[in-house]
């Protein structure tokens, strides 16, 4: 698929263009503070803008269902949900930083990230990706007609991984709770 | 005409690529579960914009990278829940999350 557009249309297109770059450094950027940030509660607010970001990639890519969920769901429930882990385990008198960064894992991880990020990033820009013509549009109604024909199977099993999740980590996070205070 | 940075594949890749590569950096350098966490929603989603951007611009049928995301969507929702409460546990039995220090079984 391609986008093409109406010449008259080249300033909004720029503009576009603009937004896209504006969305991209959000995103990494935010992701830079998730991964960097020493207050835990900084790095879920990198995160938050770091999905922001992605979800507007969403939109360029022409899936704003996709977009939504995005935001629904990562920034509106996953987020929160790591936000009050985050006061659950630590007590408000203790700092809330992650501790002693050691550097011997800094070097480990600048090393694995740029190894992946070398050779994916070589794959990347060295294949030359050739396009298929479309034969089924996308819509979202075509998107949810999958889900409920083809892909029926793998989403009734998704509801049922949720649900053991949700009476799981309950189950979990109530038997702490009966001796306070641990061993 | 065409856009000159929307309209082709490769912005979309090296964004994800670039989101890879920093959860894969604060998957390792992190020691705490949460910071860990954090950096596993990253590489999922840059795994969930890869999906929609090959589908996008090179699939035939549209519908399965949308369909893929959702999936990946739900399961990281899933996974958050999971490993939240564990480490909410895990804080409770230890008084501490550092992954390094959680080494009873070690002699």
């Amino acid at each position: 698929m391609t986008f093409t557009f109406d010449p008259s249309l080249s300033l909004y297109i720029h503009l576009a263009d603009v937004a896209f770059v504006a969305f991209g450094v959000l995103a990494l950027l935010g992701g830079l503070t998730a991964v960097a940030a020493r207050h835990l509660i900084h790095a879920v607010l990198g995160l938050a803008t770091s999905l922001v970001g992605v979800a507007g990639m969403y939109v360029y890519l022409g899936t704003h269902f996709i977009a939504a969920m995005q935001i629904l769901i990562y920034v509106g429930a996953v987020c929160v949900a790591i936000t009050f882990a985050v006061m659950l385990a630590r007590s408000p008198s203790e700092e809330d930083q992650d501790p002693r960064i050691a550097p011997g894992k800094v070097v480990a991880g600048l090393c694995v990230g740029l190894f992946a990020g070398l050779i994916l990033g070589a794959a990347v820009l060295r294949t030359q990706w050739r396009a298929s013509a479309t034969v089924v549009e996308g819509t979202i109604q075509q998107v949810g007609e999958g889900l409920l024909t083809h892909y029926a199977f793998v989403f009734e099993l998704i509801s049922l991984v949720l649900l053991i999740a949700i009476v799981g980590s309950v189950v979990l996070a109530r038997r702490g709770r009966r001796t306070p205070g641990g061993k | 005409m065409q856009p000159l940075i929307f309209g082709h594949l490769e912005p979309y890749l090296i964004v994800a690529l670039c989101l890879f590569v920093l959860g894969l950096y604060g998957l390792i350098s992190r020691p705490g579960f949460i910071g860990m966490l954090i950096s596993v929603e990253l590489i999922l989603n840059a795994a969930g914009l890869n999906f929609v951007a090959f589908n996008t611009f090179l699939a035939p049928d549209k519908t399965v990278g949308q369909t893929l995301t959702l999936f990946i969507m739900g399961l990281a929702a899933a996974e958050a829940a999971i490993c939240l409460s564990i480490a909410v546990v895990v804080y409770r039995r230890f008084r501490t999350i550092v992954a390094d220090d959680i080494s009873e079984l070690k002699s």
